[in-house]
């Protein structure tokens, strides 16, 4: 049974991707990831808060890539609003228009807002909720700070429901506690393909993620293997789908083809 | 020179050796220019709220266009005697006049206090002045008393070839502003708004809600005015006037021309509230002074079909907002620049101040590649100690903020110069490298300095953060 709903959610998603179906009530965006979208019943909630913790010290770039996928999918072609503070630049490096590029989403979609505290781009965020216009607003808030409780989260929530504004919340150094949050991300960078045995490639392709989803207000939760890729703006079916091409040439399924063939 | 230390007969230009003379008990101090300056800018800050075109004539003067605003006061006699009762309350002796042109009115104000000269009749008004009244340098001054021309109307009777031949074009030109014959060019202090709107109280306010009030109505009579000239605001500027002299001015920009009044109140609310040295009524307002600093073109605004237009406007306003609370400086998008430096290759701008349009974004990698750029570039790389197994090549492991990495693969260099033409000290060439770690992290290392060419050390650093 369970089975089945997931292979559902699985066309569902397929369906969407190709532009085919209404995706659902409207409201899910699906991610790419096959295995994602079934547990989301078919992709990411759009008008919701969304968290993405970094998994462990070090993983924040993987976090960061990771919550750009997520706004760059909710928002659609809509402009994206990235609130950090004046610290979190320093720390954990600034925003950079190029890595952007270069990841797949254009830069002439993002704006950036510079909070000099918590308490200010909490406040930011809360307004650019209220604009409908805007496709995602990432909120980066590092460690766990007083401001950041259930009541702002609910209030979060609530905004982001009003007008159907997606807001994501990018947190490094913390560890997840009580919020109103949709859907809850761990994540970590993924080993590339270049690593692999196999991969005669010298590049090490596009960016991996090691994600793991905790927390699905409606749905199942799970933990994948995730690529991003950077061409189509969306995550490859499977994490090693070019393995899976790869090995499939010299293989059983073209083999038997040749045998029915020859049968023929 | 008031009118005390006249009475005592002091006189300017005496040598202090004669003033002491006659009075003992003379205490004496140095000209302070720059605070000499400083008072003349605060009057005239007050003197705005009679006209917005108020002009300094340092060391002592000020020049207002009081055109189209006299009525305002009851008249050019009514408005002249109200200006110098209310400084006379503050303690000041001033010397006013009218006339068509400031040359005359100048002139005027330093001999005949008190003239109203109605235009076209500065010649016969200023006839009387002596000399100096022309404001020229002492030689010049000098040479018309010793030939005999004492008065503006004696030289003004000469024939214009004499004087151009002896006093150069320089001279006919200031007598002919002082006749009011030609316009005297004056800057205004501040620059002059496009459109404004005033609201002066009978009585002095203090109530916030009262302010407020006044502010939305008078965006509301702008906003006719701008929709008449097919324009909207782009710069806007409140200015409150206390009863006690005291000038605030605020003001907001916006990202698009506006002209609708809602939004420009809600703009101006938010500043308000976001001062951090709040707007202080003290004795209360008597008057609010609302204008379009500057103002641009802008369509009909009609509800559009385009949805993109629409959003952008949504947007537009959201920027506003946010500047309006924030700063300008606080919300910015970014910008291509044509360089390969890497930290220089995209700028941030305000995003009020930022053209929309299509940015040209020239991307490094090839489709299936990974990406060339990090997505966290680090404003000051920061120094990582590292260890290479061959002098050009990748390290195998390096420490980064106490942290040992173990390098698993890595490609690269990827050699950038520094642009040695922006530069006056030569920058050492860097080799940059995308490494990954046995945990899957993902950095931007590079070398600085060619080994054995520009440097004998190579130093590494961390330049940013793949996802």
């Amino acid at each position: 049974m369970r089975e089945a709903a997931e292979r559902l959610g699985g066309l569902r998603a397929s369906l969407a991707l190709a532009g085919l179906a209404g995706n659902g009530d409207g409201t899910r965006v699906p991610l790419g990831h096959v295995a994602a979208d079934a547990c989301l019943k078919g992709g990411l909630r759009t008008g919701a808060l969304h968290e993405i913790f970094s998994a462990a010290p070090g993983h924040e770039a993987a976090a960061t890539g990771f919550a750009a996928t997520l706004a760059s999918r909710l928002g659609g072609n809509r402009r994206l609003l990235w609130v950090r503070q004046d610290f979190s630049g320093l720390e954990f490096g600034e925003i950079s228009a190029t890595g952007f590029l270069e990841f797949g989403i254009d830069p002439s979609r993002l704006l950036l807002f510079r909070a000099a505290d918590v308490a200010s781009g909490l406040r930011a965020a809360a307004d650019a909720l209220t604009c409908a216009a805007l496709g995602a607003v990432v909120i980066e808030i590092p460690r766990t700070p007083k401001r950041l409780d259930l009541v702002t989260s609910r209030r979060l929530t609530l905004a982001c429901a009003q007008n159907g504004v997606s807001a994501l919340l990018l947190r490094f150094e913390a560890d997840p506690d009580a919020s109103a949050a949709e859907t809850r991300w761990l994540v970590g960078a993924g080993h590339s393909s270049a690593g692999n045995k196999n991969n005669n490639n010298k590049d090490w392709g596009y960016p991996r993620f090691d994600a793991a989803l905790t927390r699905n207000r409606h749905g199942t939760t799970g933990h994948w293997a995730m690529e991003w890729n950077c061409d189509r703006g969306r995550f490859n079916e499977t994490a090693d789908h070019r393995a899976v091409v790869s090995a499939s040439a010299d293989r059983p399924a073209a083999e038997a083809a040749n045998a029915r063939q020859s049968a023929a | 020179m008031d009118r005390k230390a006249t009475a005592q007969g002091l006189e300017r230009g005496m040598t202090l050796a004669d003033a002491r003379a006659m009075l003992p008990a003379l205490s004496v101090k140095a000209a302070n220019e720059t605070a000499d300056h400083a008072l003349l800018e605060a009057i005239a800050e007050w003197c705005d709220r009679f006209t917005p075109f108020v002009a300094l004539l340092p060391p002592q003067s000020l020049v207002l266009d009081v055109t189209g605003a006299a009525h305002l006061f009851g008249g050019e006699r009514a408005m002249l005697d109200l200006m110098r009762v209310s400084l006379a309350k503050q303690g000041f002796a001033i010397r006013g006049a009218l006339a068509g042109t400031a040359g005359a009115a100048r002139a005027l104000a330093h001999y005949r206090d008190g003239t109203i000269v109605a235009a076209g009749e500065e010649a016969a008004a200023v006839a009387s002045l002596p000399v100096e009244g022309l404001g020229l340098d002492a030689a010049a001054t000098q040479a018309f008393r010793r030939a005999g021309l004492k008065t503006i109307g004696q030289i003004a009777a000469r024939k214009r070839s004499e004087l151009m031949a002896r006093f150069g074009s320089a001279m006919v030109t200031a007598l002919d502003r002082v006749l009011g014959r030609v316009e005297n060019p004056i800057s205004p202090r501040l620059p002059l708004p496009d459109i404004m709107a005033e609201h002066r109280f009978a009585d002095p306010v203090v109530s916030e809600e009262l302010v407020m009030a006044t502010l939305d109505a008078l965006a509301q009579s702008l906003a006719p005015v701008l929709a008449q000239r097919g324009e909207g605001a782009r710069a806007l500027e409140a200015a409150f006037f206390r009863a006690d002299g005291h000038v605030r001015r605020i003001a907001i920009e916006t990202a698009r021309p506006v002209r609708t009044h809602e939004i420009i109140g809600r703009l101006f609310r938010e500043k308000l509230a976001q001062l951090a040295d709040p707007l202080d009524a003290g004795f209360g307002f008597d008057l609010i002074r609302f204008a379009a600093t500057r103002a641009e073109r802008s369509e009909a605004e009609t509800v559009s079909l385009d949805a993109g237009a629409n959003e952008d406007k949504e947007i537009a306003f959201l920027v506003d907002r946010l500047a309006a609370r924030f700063g300008a400086q606080r919300i910015v998008c970014f910008q291509p620049n044509d360089t390969h430096i890497p930290e220089a290759a995209a700028v941030t701008q305000p995003a009020q101040y930022a053209k929309t349009g299509n940015a040209a974004w020239a991307r490094i990698r090839k489709d299936a590649e990974a990406p060339r750029r990090p997505l966290r570039l680090f404003a000051k790389p920061e120094p990582i100690d590292a260890t290479a197994e061959v002098p050009e090549g990748p390290p195998g492991r390096f420490c980064w903020r106490r942290v040992q990495h173990l390098v698993t693969h890595a490609s690269g260099p990827e050699r950038i110069a520094m642009e040695w033409w922006r530069h006056h000290e030569p920058r050492p060439t860097r080799d940059y490298f995308r490494v990954e770690d046995s945990e899957g992290r993902r950095f931007w290392l590079y070398r600085e300095g060619l080994y054995g060419r520009e440097t004998a050390e190579t130093r590494w650093f961390v330049h940013g953060l793949f996802a």
